[in-house]
């Protein structure tokens, strides 16, 4: 028996198949349907595995798209499910710093991976995967290249919150002379100075799981972990947190 | 599911019931008073033969044209009352000969100065303090400056007499209001958070109140005895959520549906329309004017300052509502609510021990997906 659990985020839709371990797991763009990117990940983890729906336990569905579904036994707040994913990644995991496409979150869990407490952004893309591709769009640079950068140069002051004013700024900037390399690392200060905010809301307390999209940063995770004075972990599954969490409640009950 | 008893309907449509009888009570030569708060005196209205009526400010609909003049960032509350003055598109607004507010916040107090150019205003001085002796009173003061102007403006003599009735109406209202909001003690509650709400808020358009409390009676009489009879709707182990906060009427109470659709059930509400209002009664033993400067100075609104009443208030509500977790709602650009959730989450986690979470909102529908998320979490978390 299996259960997959699916994680169909604003930008990213994440899926992992599971039997007390991580058999595999998938993603793919969300687009602009996100019952389809689910119903796409879940038929993709059953063909490559050569399995058959009956063999699924449960399919457990989160993420924002998780209400558009039809396919779900049960669904679950990523918040939730992101407590379960990080104290299967390390049980040792008492906050976990999320930042996804669209949102960004603290939550704080216990050693059984419930959850104690959890803050989220409020309804503005500072902070969050959306202002980093705002912003760096105007940059002409893929953002997958950022961590490829220079490290050693000074980093620009971007101090607008909203994403729209930054990207003006980052256009006044560039007029200015200031150097693309310079620019994005203020980009990256601003996230990480955003996510700050949002951690001095809750007892952030070692050890600390970073996830999320921009968990595939380490120039975003380097940054955080010096501002916060603490170390922060990623894991190669931290983008599928969410997922994998879901996958557990579904193996679970 | 059960239905609720028929008597349940009478409250949902209060409100726009409430526009026709206002209509007719004005033709019949009635005055009517708007209120904005839950700081206005009604018993002093009521002995003046004026009838208090809560003015419109819980939809999202004027705000648009109340942004016109006033600054977007505002609390919706207050941009909503306004907008409603400046369009005339509330019915109370309209009928009303009089308008009383009071100085609770900066917001409120400023907007009145632009909303008396639409309608005669009379704005009592609260102070922002409820333990002194001077604010006592200050406030007693207004109390007296109220009744002189009402018995001014509509030429009527307000004599003790006539207000220890107004008194005693009002407190057996309150006291059936409490009654029925206390249903919300028993495990499972017998009505959801929704229905506390929508009767309470109802409340507030019921002008006859001889008849409200009649109305009540029987009410809380059908539910009370489907109960004994065994009537559950709501699961007994859902948990059990208090809300604190701003007031939660009309277009807010989008945050009571999503706690629903979580799976919670709110079992009380400590906002305006509900505890914060109803729970102290009057005092009917003392000198009327005393009495009620007593009562109204002592609610525990955040514009007091400290404000320690409102934790009294809410340590108390949690051990006798079993309360799982609390909801603090603060709309969006109400200072004094946003500051507290600090002094509220800490003794709600730390002093009663059961986790708390704060939700910032307007009264706009576009953090539907996100209330869903956030108090689904927490529903989850409980």
């Amino acid at each position: 028996m299996y259960s997959i659990g699916i994680d169909i985020g604003s930008v990213a839709t994440k899926a992992v198949l599971f039997n007390k371990r991580i058999v595999d797991k998938t993603i793919t763009p969300t687009g602009w349907s996100p019952k389809q990117a689910g119903q796409q990940c879940l038929k993709k983890l059953l063909e490559t595995n050569n399995l058959q729906k009956k063999e699924i336990k449960q399919v457990v569905v989160t993420g924002y798209g998780r209400i558009s579904t039809d396919f779900a036994d049960k669904i679950v707040t990523e918040i939730t499910c992101h407590a379960k994913g990080a104290h299967f990644i390390d049980e040792q995991i008492r906050t976990i710093i999320d930042i996804g496409g669209e949102d960004s979150k603290a939550i704080n869990i216990d050693k059984e991976g419930n959850v104690t407490d959890f803050i989220m952004n409020d309804k503005c893309a500072a902070g969050t995967g959306k202002f980093l591709e705002v912003t760096i769009n105007s940059l002409g640079i893929d953002i997958a290249d950022i961590d490829k950068l220079a490290q050693d140069i000074e980093p620009e002051e971007i101090s607008s919150m909203c994403a729209v004013f930054a990207e003006s700024e980052v256009t006044s900037l560039l007029a200015q002379g200031a150097s693309k390399k310079s620019i994005i690392l203020g980009i990256i200060d601003s996230i990480a100075s955003k996510t700050m905010i949002l951690l001095g809301k809750i007892d952030t307390r070692d050890k600390i799981l970073f996830t999320g999209g921009l968990a595939q940063s380490k120039r975003i995770k380097e940054v955080l972990s010096n501002k916060l004075d603490s170390k922060i972990y990623t894991s190669d599954h931290s983008q599928f947190a969410g997922a994998l969490g879901a996958a557990i409640i579904g193996w679970n009950s | 599911m059960t239905k609720l008893p028929k008597s349940f309907d009478e409250f949902s449509n209060a409100k726009r019931e409430g526009f026709l009888k206002v209509k007719e009570l004005k033709e019949q030569g009635k005055d009517i008073i708007g209120t904005y708060c839950t700081y206005t005196p009604k018993e002093l209205i009521m002995a003046a033969g004026a009838i208090p009526i809560g003015l419109c400010g819980t939809s999202e609909e004027p705000i648009q044209e109340a942004e016109k003049d006033l600054p977007r960032n505002l609390c919706p509350l207050i941009k909503s009352s306004y907008g409603f003055g400046v369009t005339d598109t509330c019915p109370y607004f309209y009928f009303s000969d009089l308008i009383v507010g009071e100085t609770t916040c900066d917001g409120k107090k400023k907007m009145y100065e632009l909303l008396k150019e639409k309608k005669a205003m009379h704005v009592m001085q609260l102070p922002q303090n409820n333990e002194d002796k001077e604010s006592f009173n200050l406030w007693k003061k207004e109390m007296k400056k109220l009744k002189e102007k009402l018995e001014k403006q509509f030429d009527v003599e307000i004599t003790d007499e006539k207000l220890k009735e107004a008194i005693n109406l009002r407190n057996r209202e309150r006291e059936i209001m409490k009654q029925f909001y206390e249903l919300g003690t028993l495990c499972p509650p017998p009505i959801e958070g929704s229905e506390i709400l929508e009767v309470l808020y109802g409340a507030e358009f019921k002008f006859n109140k001889e008849e409200h409390i009649k109305e009540m009676g029987s009410l809380l009489e059908d539910i009370k005895e489907d109960y004994q009879q065994g009537e559950r709707k709501i699961a007994e182990d859902k948990p059990r959520i208090l809300i604190t906060g701003c007031p939660i009427a009309g277009d807010s109470e989008k945050v009571v549906k999503a706690i629903e659709n979580s799976g919670g059930v709110v079992v009380c509400f400590e906002n305006c329309f509900g505890v914060k209002a109803n729970e102290e009664l009057v005092a009917e033993n003392i000198n009327p004017i005393d009495a009620l400067t007593k009562k109204y100075l002592n609610i525990p609104c955040s514009v007091m300052s400290p404000n320690d009443g409102r934790l009294d208030l809410l340590s108390e509500l949690i051990d006798r509502y079993q309360v799982d977790g609390v909801v603090d709602i603060a709309l969006q650009g109400c200072h004094t609510y946003n500051i507290e959730t600090a002094t509220i989450k800490e003794f709600v986690n730390n002093e009663k021990n059961i986790s708390y979470t704060n939700i910032e909102t307007d009264y706009s529908q576009t953090d539907t997906g996100q209330l869903a998320t956030r108090l689904g979490a927490f529903i989850e978390m409980l």
